[in-house]
Protein backbone atom coordinates (compact mmCIF):
# COMPACT_ATOMS: atom_id res chain seq x y z
CA UNK A 1 0.00 0.00 0.00
CA UNK A 2 2.95 2.52 0.94
CA UNK A 3 4.17 2.07 -2.73
CA UNK A 4 0.75 2.63 -4.40
CA UNK A 5 0.27 5.83 -1.98
CA UNK A 6 3.80 7.37 -3.22
CA UNK A 7 4.05 6.06 -6.64
CA UNK A 8 0.33 7.16 -7.77
CA UNK A 9 -0.11 10.86 -6.57
CA UNK A 10 3.17 11.78 -8.86
CA UNK A 11 1.44 9.95 -11.81
CA UNK A 12 -1.80 11.17 -11.51
CA UNK A 13 -0.49 15.04 -10.55
CA UNK A 14 1.75 14.58 -13.90
CA UNK A 15 -1.25 13.52 -15.71
CA UNK A 16 -3.29 16.30 -15.15
CA UNK A 17 -0.97 18.63 -15.39
CA UNK A 18 -0.81 16.89 -18.83
CA UNK A 19 -4.84 16.94 -19.40
CA UNK A 20 -5.36 20.87 -18.80
CA UNK A 21 -2.70 21.44 -21.32
CA UNK A 22 -5.00 20.02 -23.72
CA UNK A 23 -7.07 22.29 -25.66
CA UNK A 24 -10.52 19.88 -26.24
CA UNK A 25 -10.13 17.85 -22.94
CA UNK A 26 -11.19 20.22 -20.34
CA UNK A 27 -14.05 21.77 -22.72
CA UNK A 28 -15.67 18.14 -23.16
CA UNK A 29 -15.50 17.83 -19.31
CA UNK A 30 -16.80 21.35 -18.90
CA UNK A 31 -19.43 20.26 -21.09
CA UNK A 32 -19.70 16.87 -19.52
CA UNK A 33 -20.08 18.50 -16.24
CA UNK A 34 -22.86 20.75 -17.83
CA UNK A 35 -24.73 18.19 -18.90
CA UNK A 36 -24.39 15.90 -15.70
CA UNK A 37 -25.88 18.98 -13.90
CA UNK A 38 -29.13 19.12 -15.99
CA UNK A 39 -29.68 15.69 -15.90
CA UNK A 40 -29.81 15.98 -12.06
CA UNK A 41 -31.09 19.54 -11.31
CA UNK A 42 -32.98 20.21 -14.83
CA UNK A 43 -36.33 18.26 -14.57
CA UNK A 44 -36.74 20.10 -11.07
CA UNK A 45 -37.21 23.55 -12.71
CA UNK A 46 -40.20 22.37 -14.89
CA UNK A 47 -43.36 22.10 -13.29
CA UNK A 48 -44.23 19.39 -15.42
CA UNK A 49 -43.68 15.11 -14.63
CA UNK A 50 -41.97 12.94 -17.16
CA UNK A 51 -45.36 11.08 -17.59
CA UNK A 52 -47.69 13.83 -17.29
CA UNK A 53 -50.17 14.53 -20.03
CA UNK A 54 -51.26 17.89 -21.32
CA UNK A 55 -54.03 17.38 -23.60
CA UNK A 56 -54.35 21.07 -24.12
CA UNK A 57 -51.13 20.86 -25.95
CA UNK A 58 -50.41 18.17 -28.79
CA UNK A 59 -47.15 17.54 -29.97
CA UNK A 60 -45.89 21.50 -29.92
CA UNK A 61 -42.98 22.95 -31.56
CA UNK A 62 -40.20 24.11 -29.06
CA UNK A 63 -40.43 27.61 -28.61
CA UNK A 64 -44.27 28.14 -28.81
CA UNK A 65 -45.53 27.98 -25.25
CA UNK A 66 -44.36 29.66 -22.60
CA UNK A 67 -45.46 26.31 -20.67
CA UNK A 68 -43.04 23.99 -22.55
CA UNK A 69 -39.56 25.05 -23.33
CA UNK A 70 -38.88 22.39 -25.72
CA UNK A 71 -42.27 21.43 -27.07
CA UNK A 72 -44.59 18.79 -26.38
CA UNK A 73 -44.58 15.09 -28.23
CA UNK A 74 -47.66 13.12 -29.66
CA UNK A 75 -49.45 12.52 -26.21
CA UNK A 76 -48.28 16.21 -24.47
CA UNK A 77 -45.69 15.61 -22.45
CA UNK A 78 -43.15 18.23 -21.89
CA UNK A 79 -40.39 17.47 -23.94
CA UNK A 80 -37.74 19.46 -22.11
CA UNK A 81 -38.33 17.10 -18.66
CA UNK A 82 -38.79 14.31 -20.50
CA UNK A 83 -34.96 14.40 -22.71
CA UNK A 84 -33.49 15.72 -19.43
CA UNK A 85 -35.36 12.42 -17.54
CA UNK A 86 -33.98 10.41 -20.48
CA UNK A 87 -30.53 11.71 -20.09
CA UNK A 88 -30.36 11.03 -16.27
CA UNK A 89 -31.54 7.57 -17.05
CA UNK A 90 -29.24 6.94 -19.73
CA UNK A 91 -25.96 8.41 -17.74
CA UNK A 92 -27.30 5.94 -14.60
CA UNK A 93 -27.84 2.83 -16.51
CA UNK A 94 -24.17 3.24 -18.33
CA UNK A 95 -22.61 4.11 -15.12
CA UNK A 96 -23.80 1.45 -12.85
CA UNK A 97 -23.03 -0.92 -16.50
CA UNK A 98 -19.71 0.30 -16.26
CA UNK A 99 -19.10 -0.57 -12.53
CA UNK A 100 -20.43 -4.29 -12.97
CA UNK A 101 -18.62 -4.85 -15.98
CA UNK A 102 -15.66 -3.31 -14.46
CA UNK A 103 -15.91 -5.07 -10.82
CA UNK A 104 -16.81 -8.22 -12.52
CA UNK A 105 -13.60 -8.11 -14.96
CA UNK A 106 -10.52 -6.49 -12.27
CA UNK A 107 -12.03 -9.87 -10.25
CA UNK A 108 -11.89 -12.24 -13.14
CA UNK A 109 -8.47 -10.47 -14.39
CA UNK A 110 -6.86 -10.35 -11.20
CA UNK A 111 -7.51 -14.10 -10.73
CA UNK A 112 -6.49 -15.29 -13.62
CA UNK A 113 -3.22 -13.22 -13.60
CA UNK A 114 -2.25 -13.90 -10.29
CA UNK A 115 -3.01 -17.47 -10.35
CA UNK A 116 -0.71 -17.56 -13.64
CA UNK A 117 0.01 -21.01 -15.01
CA UNK A 118 -2.93 -23.39 -16.35
CA UNK A 119 -5.54 -21.56 -14.60
CA UNK A 120 -4.99 -18.37 -16.48
CA UNK A 121 -4.31 -20.32 -19.64
CA UNK A 122 -8.18 -21.64 -19.14
CA UNK A 123 -9.50 -18.53 -18.01
CA UNK A 124 -8.27 -16.17 -20.64
CA UNK A 125 -9.47 -19.15 -23.27
CA UNK A 126 -12.75 -18.64 -22.27
CA UNK A 127 -12.55 -14.83 -22.70
CA UNK A 128 -11.15 -15.21 -26.41
CA UNK A 129 -14.30 -17.61 -27.37
CA UNK A 130 -16.44 -15.29 -25.54
CA UNK A 131 -14.87 -12.36 -27.65
CA UNK A 132 -15.60 -14.17 -30.64
CA UNK A 133 -19.08 -14.58 -29.65
CA UNK A 134 -21.33 -12.23 -31.30
CA UNK A 135 -22.21 -10.64 -28.15
CA UNK A 136 -24.46 -7.98 -28.98
CA UNK A 137 -26.76 -10.34 -30.19
CA UNK A 138 -26.35 -12.17 -26.68
CA UNK A 139 -27.78 -9.25 -24.70
CA UNK A 140 -30.56 -8.73 -27.38
CA UNK A 141 -31.28 -12.43 -26.99
CA UNK A 142 -31.12 -11.58 -23.03
CA UNK A 143 -33.32 -8.49 -22.59
CA UNK A 144 -35.81 -9.81 -25.15
CA UNK A 145 -36.44 -12.85 -23.23
CA UNK A 146 -36.24 -11.16 -19.65
CA UNK A 147 -39.33 -9.29 -18.22
CA UNK A 148 -39.47 -5.68 -20.23
CA UNK A 149 -38.39 -3.01 -19.01
CA UNK A 150 -36.50 -4.42 -15.83
CA UNK A 151 -33.36 -2.21 -15.23
CA UNK A 152 -31.61 -4.97 -13.47
CA UNK A 153 -31.64 -7.06 -16.78
CA UNK A 154 -30.62 -4.48 -18.33
CA UNK A 155 -27.52 -3.32 -16.30
CA UNK A 156 -26.70 -7.31 -16.05
CA UNK A 157 -26.71 -7.81 -19.78
CA UNK A 158 -24.62 -4.40 -20.31
CA UNK A 159 -22.40 -5.68 -17.75
CA UNK A 160 -22.02 -9.57 -19.30
CA UNK A 161 -20.80 -7.45 -22.69
CA UNK A 162 -18.02 -4.94 -20.76
CA UNK A 163 -16.36 -6.92 -19.08
CA UNK A 164 -13.88 -8.83 -21.19
CA UNK A 165 -11.60 -5.88 -22.24
CA UNK A 166 -11.72 -5.19 -18.67
CA UNK A 167 -9.97 -8.52 -17.45
CA UNK A 168 -7.85 -8.61 -20.41
CA UNK A 169 -6.69 -5.32 -19.09
CA UNK A 170 -6.12 -6.13 -15.49
CA UNK A 171 -4.43 -9.27 -16.29
CA UNK A 172 -2.36 -8.08 -18.29
CA UNK A 173 -1.41 -5.16 -15.34
CA UNK A 174 -1.39 -8.42 -12.64
CA UNK A 175 1.51 -10.27 -14.57
CA UNK A 176 3.47 -7.01 -14.66
CA UNK A 177 2.56 -6.45 -10.72
CA UNK A 178 3.12 -9.92 -9.69
CA UNK A 179 6.85 -9.98 -10.30
CA UNK A 180 7.40 -6.73 -7.88
CA UNK A 181 9.67 -6.78 -4.88
CA UNK A 182 6.50 -5.78 -2.59
CA UNK A 183 4.77 -8.74 -3.55
CA UNK A 184 7.12 -10.74 -3.42
CA UNK A 185 8.09 -9.41 0.21
CA UNK A 186 4.71 -9.78 0.94
CA UNK A 187 5.01 -13.30 0.10
CA UNK A 188 7.83 -13.75 1.92
CA UNK A 189 6.60 -12.62 4.80
CA UNK A 190 3.47 -15.60 4.42
CA UNK A 191 0.65 -13.47 3.96
CA UNK A 192 -2.10 -15.47 2.12
CA UNK A 193 -2.57 -15.46 -1.57
CA UNK A 194 -6.18 -13.83 -1.41
CA UNK A 195 -4.80 -11.11 1.51
CA UNK A 196 -2.45 -10.05 -1.82
CA UNK A 197 -4.61 -10.26 -4.21
CA UNK A 198 -6.89 -7.87 -2.01
CA UNK A 199 -4.81 -5.66 -0.38
CA UNK A 200 -1.88 -5.35 -3.06
CA UNK A 201 -1.99 -6.29 -6.07
CA UNK A 202 -5.99 -4.61 -6.87
CA UNK A 203 -5.46 -0.76 -5.24
CA UNK A 204 -2.32 -1.14 -7.57
CA UNK A 205 -3.98 -1.60 -10.91
CA UNK A 206 -6.34 1.06 -10.71
CA UNK A 207 -5.12 3.27 -12.06
CA UNK A 208 -5.29 2.25 -15.69
CA UNK A 209 -8.28 0.48 -15.14
CA UNK A 210 -9.85 3.68 -14.26
CA UNK A 211 -8.86 5.39 -17.36
CA UNK A 212 -10.33 2.37 -19.47
CA UNK A 213 -13.61 2.73 -17.34
CA UNK A 214 -13.92 6.50 -18.62
CA UNK A 215 -13.45 4.89 -22.11
CA UNK A 216 -16.38 2.49 -21.45
CA UNK A 217 -18.92 4.72 -20.29
CA UNK A 218 -19.97 5.91 -23.90
CA UNK A 219 -19.95 2.60 -25.01
CA UNK A 220 -22.46 1.61 -22.58
CA UNK A 221 -24.86 4.49 -23.23
CA UNK A 222 -24.82 3.88 -26.72
CA UNK A 223 -25.88 0.17 -26.35
CA UNK A 224 -27.76 1.36 -23.33
CA UNK A 225 -29.24 3.99 -26.03
CA UNK A 226 -29.44 1.30 -28.72
CA UNK A 227 -31.57 -1.50 -26.81
CA UNK A 228 -34.03 1.10 -26.02
CA UNK A 229 -33.97 1.89 -29.78
CA UNK A 230 -34.83 -1.26 -30.56
CA UNK A 231 -37.85 -1.36 -27.99
CA UNK A 232 -35.86 -3.88 -25.35
CA UNK A 233 -34.39 -1.42 -23.00
CA UNK A 234 -36.27 1.49 -20.71
CA UNK A 235 -39.34 0.89 -21.08
CA UNK A 236 -42.75 4.03 -21.51
CA UNK A 237 -43.64 6.05 -19.84
CA UNK A 238 -40.09 6.13 -18.76
CA UNK A 239 -38.04 7.48 -21.54
CA UNK A 240 -34.11 7.33 -21.86
CA UNK A 241 -32.14 9.06 -24.61
CA UNK A 242 -32.55 6.27 -27.07
CA UNK A 243 -36.28 5.11 -27.03
CA UNK A 244 -36.59 9.01 -26.86
CA UNK A 245 -35.26 8.73 -30.34
CA UNK A 246 -37.41 6.32 -31.41
CA UNK A 247 -40.17 7.67 -30.48
CA UNK A 248 -38.59 10.70 -32.55
CA UNK A 249 -37.99 9.23 -35.62
CA UNK A 250 -41.48 7.35 -35.93
CA UNK A 251 -43.09 11.12 -35.91
CA UNK A 252 -40.32 12.88 -37.57
CA UNK A 253 -42.22 13.96 -40.74
CA UNK A 254 -45.36 15.74 -39.03
CA UNK A 255 -42.83 16.81 -35.59
CA UNK A 256 -38.64 16.47 -36.32
CA UNK A 257 -38.11 18.37 -32.86
CA UNK A 258 -39.36 14.97 -31.36
CA UNK A 259 -36.31 13.66 -32.98
CA UNK A 260 -34.00 16.71 -32.58
CA UNK A 261 -33.93 17.60 -29.04
CA UNK A 262 -33.21 13.87 -27.77
CA UNK A 263 -30.57 13.67 -30.77
CA UNK A 264 -28.54 16.60 -29.84
CA UNK A 265 -28.43 15.78 -26.61
CA UNK A 266 -27.04 12.13 -27.00
CA UNK A 267 -24.78 13.24 -29.56
CA UNK A 268 -23.16 16.09 -27.12
CA UNK A 269 -22.81 13.71 -24.29
CA UNK A 270 -21.23 11.12 -26.17
CA UNK A 271 -18.87 13.58 -27.71
CA UNK A 272 -17.83 15.23 -24.73
CA UNK A 273 -17.32 11.10 -23.11
CA UNK A 274 -15.44 10.16 -26.00
CA UNK A 275 -13.08 13.58 -26.11
CA UNK A 276 -12.77 13.46 -22.33
CA UNK A 277 -11.81 9.93 -22.59
CA UNK A 278 -9.22 9.96 -25.15
CA UNK A 279 -7.59 13.58 -23.42
CA UNK A 280 -7.60 11.64 -20.07
CA UNK A 281 -5.29 8.07 -22.24
CA UNK A 282 -3.35 10.53 -24.03
CA UNK A 283 -2.32 12.33 -20.67
CA UNK A 284 -1.53 8.99 -18.79
CA UNK A 285 0.53 8.08 -21.71
CA UNK A 286 2.68 10.57 -22.34
CA UNK A 287 4.33 9.14 -25.36
CA UNK A 288 3.95 12.46 -27.56
CA UNK A 289 1.70 12.16 -30.44
CA UNK B 1 0.93 -21.01 -46.03
CA UNK B 2 -2.23 -23.43 -46.87
CA UNK B 3 -1.89 -25.93 -44.05
CA UNK B 4 -2.07 -22.96 -41.81
CA UNK B 5 -5.20 -21.71 -43.45
CA UNK B 6 -6.42 -24.94 -43.44
CA UNK B 7 -5.37 -25.49 -39.70
CA UNK B 8 -7.01 -21.93 -38.96
CA UNK B 9 -10.44 -23.05 -40.40
CA UNK B 10 -10.63 -25.99 -38.92
CA UNK B 11 -10.08 -24.44 -35.21
CA UNK B 12 -13.14 -22.20 -36.21
CA UNK B 13 -15.36 -24.99 -35.81
CA UNK B 14 -15.39 -25.60 -32.23
CA UNK B 15 -15.69 -21.79 -31.42
CA UNK B 16 -18.66 -22.63 -33.82
CA UNK B 17 -20.55 -25.38 -31.89
CA UNK B 18 -19.32 -23.44 -28.58
CA UNK B 19 -21.85 -20.34 -30.31
CA UNK B 20 -24.84 -22.55 -30.84
CA UNK B 21 -24.82 -24.60 -27.82
CA UNK B 22 -24.80 -21.09 -25.74
CA UNK B 23 -27.02 -19.59 -27.94
CA UNK B 24 -29.22 -22.64 -27.76
CA UNK B 25 -29.06 -22.84 -24.08
CA UNK B 26 -29.85 -19.16 -23.39
CA UNK B 27 -32.80 -19.37 -25.51
CA UNK B 28 -34.31 -22.46 -24.44
CA UNK B 29 -33.72 -21.71 -20.36
CA UNK B 30 -34.94 -18.21 -20.89
CA UNK B 31 -38.79 -17.89 -19.89
CA UNK B 32 -41.20 -18.14 -22.70
CA UNK B 33 -42.00 -19.74 -25.78
CA UNK B 34 -42.97 -19.22 -29.17
CA UNK B 35 -46.71 -19.74 -28.54
CA UNK B 36 -47.35 -17.68 -25.86
CA UNK B 37 -48.12 -14.40 -27.51
CA UNK B 38 -50.94 -16.05 -29.05
CA UNK B 39 -54.00 -16.16 -26.59
CA UNK B 40 -56.50 -17.74 -28.22
CA UNK B 41 -55.06 -21.14 -28.56
CA UNK B 42 -56.44 -23.70 -26.28
CA UNK B 43 -53.90 -26.39 -24.41
CA UNK B 44 -55.01 -29.08 -26.94
CA UNK B 45 -54.03 -27.02 -29.98
CA UNK B 46 -50.78 -25.94 -28.33
CA UNK B 47 -49.41 -28.72 -27.58
CA UNK B 48 -50.18 -30.09 -31.14
CA UNK B 49 -47.72 -27.49 -31.88
CA UNK B 50 -45.36 -28.47 -29.37
CA UNK B 51 -45.11 -31.78 -30.70
CA UNK B 52 -45.38 -30.95 -34.39
CA UNK B 53 -42.36 -29.12 -33.63
CA UNK B 54 -40.62 -31.74 -31.02
CA UNK B 55 -40.50 -29.05 -28.38
CA UNK B 56 -41.82 -31.59 -25.77
CA UNK B 57 -39.01 -33.95 -26.19
CA UNK B 58 -36.35 -33.38 -23.34
CA UNK B 59 -33.78 -30.54 -24.10
CA UNK B 60 -30.87 -32.55 -24.71
CA UNK B 61 -32.55 -34.56 -27.45
CA UNK B 62 -33.66 -31.40 -29.06
CA UNK B 63 -30.29 -29.94 -29.12
CA UNK B 64 -28.70 -33.14 -30.96
CA UNK B 65 -31.61 -33.31 -33.34
CA UNK B 66 -30.67 -29.67 -33.94
CA UNK B 67 -27.16 -30.28 -34.73
CA UNK B 68 -27.38 -33.13 -36.92
CA UNK B 69 -30.15 -31.48 -39.02
CA UNK B 70 -27.22 -28.62 -39.16
CA UNK B 71 -24.88 -30.93 -40.29
CA UNK B 72 -27.09 -31.70 -43.15
CA UNK B 73 -27.66 -27.89 -43.77
CA UNK B 74 -31.29 -27.89 -42.42
CA UNK B 75 -32.03 -24.62 -40.16
CA UNK B 76 -35.09 -26.06 -39.43
CA UNK B 77 -38.63 -24.49 -39.53
CA UNK B 78 -39.37 -21.02 -38.92
CA UNK B 79 -42.08 -21.11 -35.94
CA UNK B 80 -43.90 -18.00 -36.59
CA UNK B 81 -43.81 -17.55 -40.72
CA UNK B 82 -45.20 -21.01 -40.94
CA UNK B 83 -44.98 -20.58 -44.69
CA UNK B 84 -41.21 -20.50 -45.16
CA UNK B 85 -38.40 -22.59 -43.70
CA UNK B 86 -35.11 -20.52 -41.92
CA UNK B 87 -32.88 -21.51 -44.69
CA UNK B 88 -35.48 -19.79 -47.00
CA UNK B 89 -35.53 -16.57 -44.98
CA UNK B 90 -31.74 -16.71 -44.50
CA UNK B 91 -31.79 -16.99 -48.47
CA UNK B 92 -33.50 -14.16 -49.02
CA UNK B 93 -32.11 -11.85 -46.38
CA UNK B 94 -28.62 -12.34 -46.56
CA UNK B 95 -28.15 -11.07 -50.24
CA UNK B 96 -29.43 -7.63 -48.83
CA UNK B 97 -27.40 -7.07 -45.68
CA UNK B 98 -24.42 -8.42 -47.45
CA UNK B 99 -24.84 -5.61 -49.65
CA UNK B 100 -25.31 -3.31 -47.52
CA UNK B 101 -22.01 -4.25 -45.29
CA UNK B 102 -19.75 -4.43 -48.09
CA UNK B 103 -20.98 -1.31 -50.10
CA UNK B 104 -21.06 0.86 -46.48
CA UNK B 105 -17.47 -1.59 -45.42
CA UNK B 106 -15.58 -0.41 -48.90
CA UNK B 107 -17.05 3.73 -48.70
CA UNK B 108 -15.53 3.51 -45.27
CA UNK B 109 -12.57 2.33 -46.86
CA UNK B 110 -12.66 5.04 -49.68
CA UNK B 111 -13.20 7.80 -47.32
CA UNK B 112 -11.70 7.08 -44.09
CA UNK B 113 -8.00 6.08 -45.51
CA UNK B 114 -7.37 8.84 -47.88
CA UNK B 115 -9.11 11.78 -45.16
CA UNK B 116 -6.07 9.95 -42.58
CA UNK B 117 -3.61 10.42 -44.92
CA UNK B 118 -4.45 14.27 -45.29
CA UNK B 119 -4.49 15.30 -42.04
CA UNK B 120 -1.25 13.92 -41.05
CA UNK B 121 0.28 15.33 -44.53
CA UNK B 122 -1.22 18.66 -43.55
CA UNK B 123 -0.96 18.55 -39.89
CA UNK B 124 -1.92 21.35 -37.70
CA UNK B 125 -3.49 22.64 -40.61
CA UNK B 126 -7.58 23.31 -41.35
CA UNK B 127 -7.31 20.17 -43.29
CA UNK B 128 -6.05 18.41 -40.23
CA UNK B 129 -8.59 20.25 -38.22
CA UNK B 130 -11.28 19.49 -40.51
CA UNK B 131 -10.72 15.55 -40.27
CA UNK B 132 -10.15 15.53 -36.71
CA UNK B 133 -13.29 17.38 -35.84
CA UNK B 134 -15.50 15.43 -38.21
CA UNK B 135 -14.11 11.93 -37.18
CA UNK B 136 -14.74 13.21 -33.14
CA UNK B 137 -18.32 13.79 -34.74
CA UNK B 138 -19.18 10.54 -36.60
CA UNK B 139 -17.52 8.44 -33.89
CA UNK B 140 -20.07 10.17 -31.79
CA UNK B 141 -22.81 10.20 -33.59
CA UNK B 142 -25.18 6.83 -33.30
CA UNK B 143 -26.47 5.17 -36.59
CA UNK B 144 -30.01 5.39 -35.09
CA UNK B 145 -29.32 8.78 -34.67
CA UNK B 146 -27.72 9.87 -38.22
CA UNK B 147 -30.48 6.96 -39.95
CA UNK B 148 -33.18 9.63 -39.00
CA UNK B 149 -31.20 12.60 -39.35
CA UNK B 150 -30.63 11.55 -42.99
CA UNK B 151 -34.11 10.78 -43.98
CA UNK B 152 -35.38 13.57 -42.32
CA UNK B 153 -32.93 15.84 -44.47
CA UNK B 154 -32.64 13.92 -47.92
CA UNK B 155 -36.03 12.20 -48.10
CA UNK B 156 -38.49 14.04 -46.09
CA UNK B 157 -37.40 17.60 -46.76
CA UNK B 158 -35.23 17.59 -49.84
CA UNK B 159 -37.20 14.74 -51.56
CA UNK B 160 -33.47 13.49 -52.98
CA UNK B 161 -33.97 10.32 -52.41
CA UNK B 162 -36.74 7.80 -50.82
CA UNK B 163 -36.98 7.23 -46.97
CA UNK B 164 -36.59 3.77 -47.13
CA UNK B 165 -37.42 0.21 -48.52
CA UNK B 166 -35.01 -1.68 -51.19
CA UNK B 167 -36.36 -2.22 -54.37
CA UNK B 168 -33.64 -4.83 -55.17
CA UNK B 169 -31.17 -3.03 -53.95
CA UNK B 170 -30.95 -0.36 -56.90
CA UNK B 171 -28.67 2.60 -55.68
CA UNK B 172 -31.30 5.18 -54.75
CA UNK B 173 -31.99 2.92 -52.17
CA UNK B 174 -28.92 1.54 -50.85
CA UNK B 175 -26.95 5.46 -50.54
CA UNK B 176 -28.70 6.45 -47.00
CA UNK B 177 -28.12 3.21 -45.41
CA UNK B 178 -25.00 2.99 -46.27
CA UNK B 179 -23.87 6.27 -45.89
CA UNK B 180 -24.91 5.41 -42.04
CA UNK B 181 -23.24 2.50 -41.81
CA UNK B 182 -19.98 3.59 -42.91
CA UNK B 183 -19.64 7.15 -41.17
CA UNK B 184 -18.46 5.95 -37.63
CA UNK B 185 -15.91 3.20 -39.64
CA UNK B 186 -15.15 5.81 -41.59
CA UNK B 187 -14.23 8.40 -38.80
CA UNK B 188 -12.24 5.63 -37.08
CA UNK B 189 -10.46 4.58 -39.87
CA UNK B 190 -9.32 8.62 -40.50
CA UNK B 191 -8.11 8.57 -36.82
CA UNK B 192 -6.22 5.58 -36.66
CA UNK B 193 -4.63 5.97 -40.18
CA UNK B 194 -3.26 9.71 -39.26
CA UNK B 195 -2.09 8.53 -36.07
CA UNK B 196 -0.08 5.57 -37.32
CA UNK B 197 1.36 7.68 -40.35
CA UNK B 198 2.00 10.43 -37.88
CA UNK B 199 3.86 7.67 -36.24
CA UNK B 200 5.76 6.31 -39.03
CA UNK B 201 6.37 9.79 -40.97
CA UNK B 202 8.87 10.32 -37.98
CA UNK B 203 10.58 7.17 -37.89
CA UNK B 204 14.23 6.91 -38.71
CA UNK B 205 13.55 5.44 -41.95
CA UNK B 206 11.47 7.62 -43.11
CA UNK B 207 14.21 10.13 -42.05
CA UNK B 208 16.86 8.38 -44.02
CA UNK B 209 14.78 7.88 -47.15
CA UNK B 210 14.30 11.63 -47.53
CA UNK B 211 17.74 12.21 -46.78
CA UNK B 212 18.91 10.20 -49.91
CA UNK B 213 16.89 12.67 -51.52
CA UNK B 214 13.84 10.97 -52.77
CA UNK B 215 11.02 12.75 -53.59
CA UNK B 216 8.05 13.40 -51.15
CA UNK B 217 5.72 10.83 -52.71
CA UNK B 218 7.66 8.33 -53.10
CA UNK B 219 8.88 8.41 -49.92
CA UNK B 220 5.09 8.32 -48.67
CA UNK B 221 4.12 5.73 -50.93
CA UNK B 222 7.41 3.20 -50.59
CA UNK B 223 8.40 4.01 -46.83
CA UNK B 224 5.74 5.53 -44.55
CA UNK B 225 2.90 4.62 -45.69
CA UNK B 226 3.07 0.56 -45.97
CA UNK B 227 4.03 0.25 -42.34
CA UNK B 228 0.97 2.96 -41.38
CA UNK B 229 -1.13 0.60 -42.47
CA UNK B 230 -0.41 -2.41 -40.47
CA UNK B 231 -2.64 -0.96 -37.42
CA UNK B 232 -5.30 0.09 -40.20
CA UNK B 233 -6.00 -3.39 -41.53
CA UNK B 234 -5.74 -5.22 -37.69
CA UNK B 235 -8.69 -2.98 -36.84
CA UNK B 236 -10.79 -4.47 -39.89
CA UNK B 237 -11.68 -7.14 -37.93
CA UNK B 238 -13.47 -5.22 -35.27
CA UNK B 239 -14.64 -2.60 -38.56
CA UNK B 240 -16.49 -5.85 -39.91
CA UNK B 241 -18.13 -6.87 -36.65
CA UNK B 242 -19.05 -3.16 -35.80
CA UNK B 243 -20.22 -3.18 -39.67
CA UNK B 244 -22.16 -6.65 -39.14
CA UNK B 245 -23.47 -5.56 -35.22
CA UNK B 246 -24.57 -1.98 -36.87
CA UNK B 247 -26.12 -3.59 -40.07
CA UNK B 248 -28.97 -4.62 -37.43
CA UNK B 249 -29.68 -1.00 -36.58
CA UNK B 250 -29.56 -0.03 -40.15
CA UNK B 251 -31.93 -2.38 -41.17
CA UNK B 252 -34.52 -1.77 -38.57
CA UNK B 253 -34.12 2.30 -39.13
CA UNK B 254 -34.84 2.24 -43.19
CA UNK B 255 -36.85 -0.87 -42.92
CA UNK B 256 -34.69 -3.04 -45.31
CA UNK B 257 -35.72 -6.83 -45.76
CA UNK B 258 -32.22 -7.93 -44.46
CA UNK B 259 -30.90 -10.27 -41.96
CA UNK B 260 -30.80 -8.75 -38.97
CA UNK B 261 -34.53 -7.55 -38.87
CA UNK B 262 -35.22 -11.22 -38.75
CA UNK B 263 -33.62 -11.87 -35.61
CA UNK B 264 -34.81 -8.86 -33.61
CA UNK B 265 -38.27 -10.08 -34.47
CA UNK B 266 -37.55 -13.79 -33.63
CA UNK B 267 -35.88 -12.99 -30.60
CA UNK B 268 -39.18 -11.49 -29.21
CA UNK B 269 -41.46 -13.90 -30.99
CA UNK B 270 -39.09 -16.60 -29.82
CA UNK B 271 -38.79 -18.23 -33.06
CA UNK B 272 -36.25 -20.37 -31.85
CA UNK B 273 -34.68 -21.92 -34.94
CA UNK B 274 -34.82 -18.42 -36.75
CA UNK B 275 -33.23 -16.91 -33.84
CA UNK B 276 -30.85 -20.04 -33.96
CA UNK B 277 -30.27 -19.60 -37.64
CA UNK B 278 -29.20 -15.96 -38.10
CA UNK B 279 -26.96 -16.30 -35.34
CA UNK B 280 -24.92 -18.59 -37.01
CA UNK B 281 -24.89 -16.60 -40.46
CA UNK B 282 -23.45 -13.45 -38.18
CA UNK B 283 -20.69 -15.70 -36.01
CA UNK B 284 -19.67 -17.38 -39.64
CA UNK B 285 -19.42 -14.29 -41.08
CA UNK B 286 -17.35 -12.41 -38.04
CA UNK B 287 -15.42 -15.63 -37.54
CA UNK B 288 -14.77 -15.58 -41.59
CA UNK B 289 -13.85 -12.07 -41.92
CA UNK B 290 -11.54 -11.81 -38.61
CA UNK B 291 -10.22 -14.57 -40.36
CA UNK B 292 -9.15 -12.82 -43.41
CA UNK B 293 -8.07 -9.67 -41.65
CA UNK B 294 -5.46 -11.82 -39.62
CA UNK B 295 -4.70 -13.00 -43.07
CA UNK B 296 -4.01 -9.84 -44.67
CA UNK B 297 -2.28 -8.49 -41.86
CA UNK B 298 0.26 -11.55 -41.86
CA UNK B 299 0.93 -10.98 -45.59
CA UNK B 300 1.32 -7.13 -44.97
CA UNK B 301 4.03 -7.49 -41.76
CA UNK B 302 6.90 -9.53 -42.32
CA UNK B 303 7.36 -9.96 -39.26
CA UNK B 304 4.25 -12.42 -37.81
CA UNK B 305 4.33 -14.15 -41.74
CA UNK B 306 3.07 -17.74 -40.93
CA UNK B 307 5.47 -20.49 -42.26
Amino acid sequence: MAEAAVAIPGLWRAAGRRLRAQRAAPLAALGLAVLVGLALLGPALSPHRYDGLDWQHLAQPPGSLAAHWLGTDRLGRDLYVRALHGLRLSLLVSALASAVSLVIGIAYGAIAGFAGGRTDGLMMRGVDVLYSLPYLFIVIILTSLMPRGSLAVLLLALGAVGWLTSARIVRGQTLALKRREFIEAARALGVRPLTILVRHVIPNLLGPVIVYATLTVPQMILFESFLSFLGLGVQEPRASLGSLVALGAQEMSSAPWMLLVPATLLVLLLLCLNVLGDGLRDALDPREC
Amino acid sequence: MLSYILRRLAGLLPTLIIIVTVSFLILRLAPGGPFDQEQTLSPAVRANLERLYGLDRPLAVQYLGYLRALAHGDFGPSLRSRDFSVGELIRQGVPVSATLGLSALALALLCGIPAGIGAALWRGRAADWLVSASSALGLALPSFVVGPLLVLIFALTLHWLPAGGWEGGSLRYLLLPAVTLALPVAAALARLTRASLLESLRAPYVRSARARGLGSARVLLRHALPPALLPVVSYLGPAVAFVITGSLVVETVFGLPGTGRYLVQGAIDRDYPLVMGMILVYAVLTLLLNFLADLAYGWLDPGVRHG
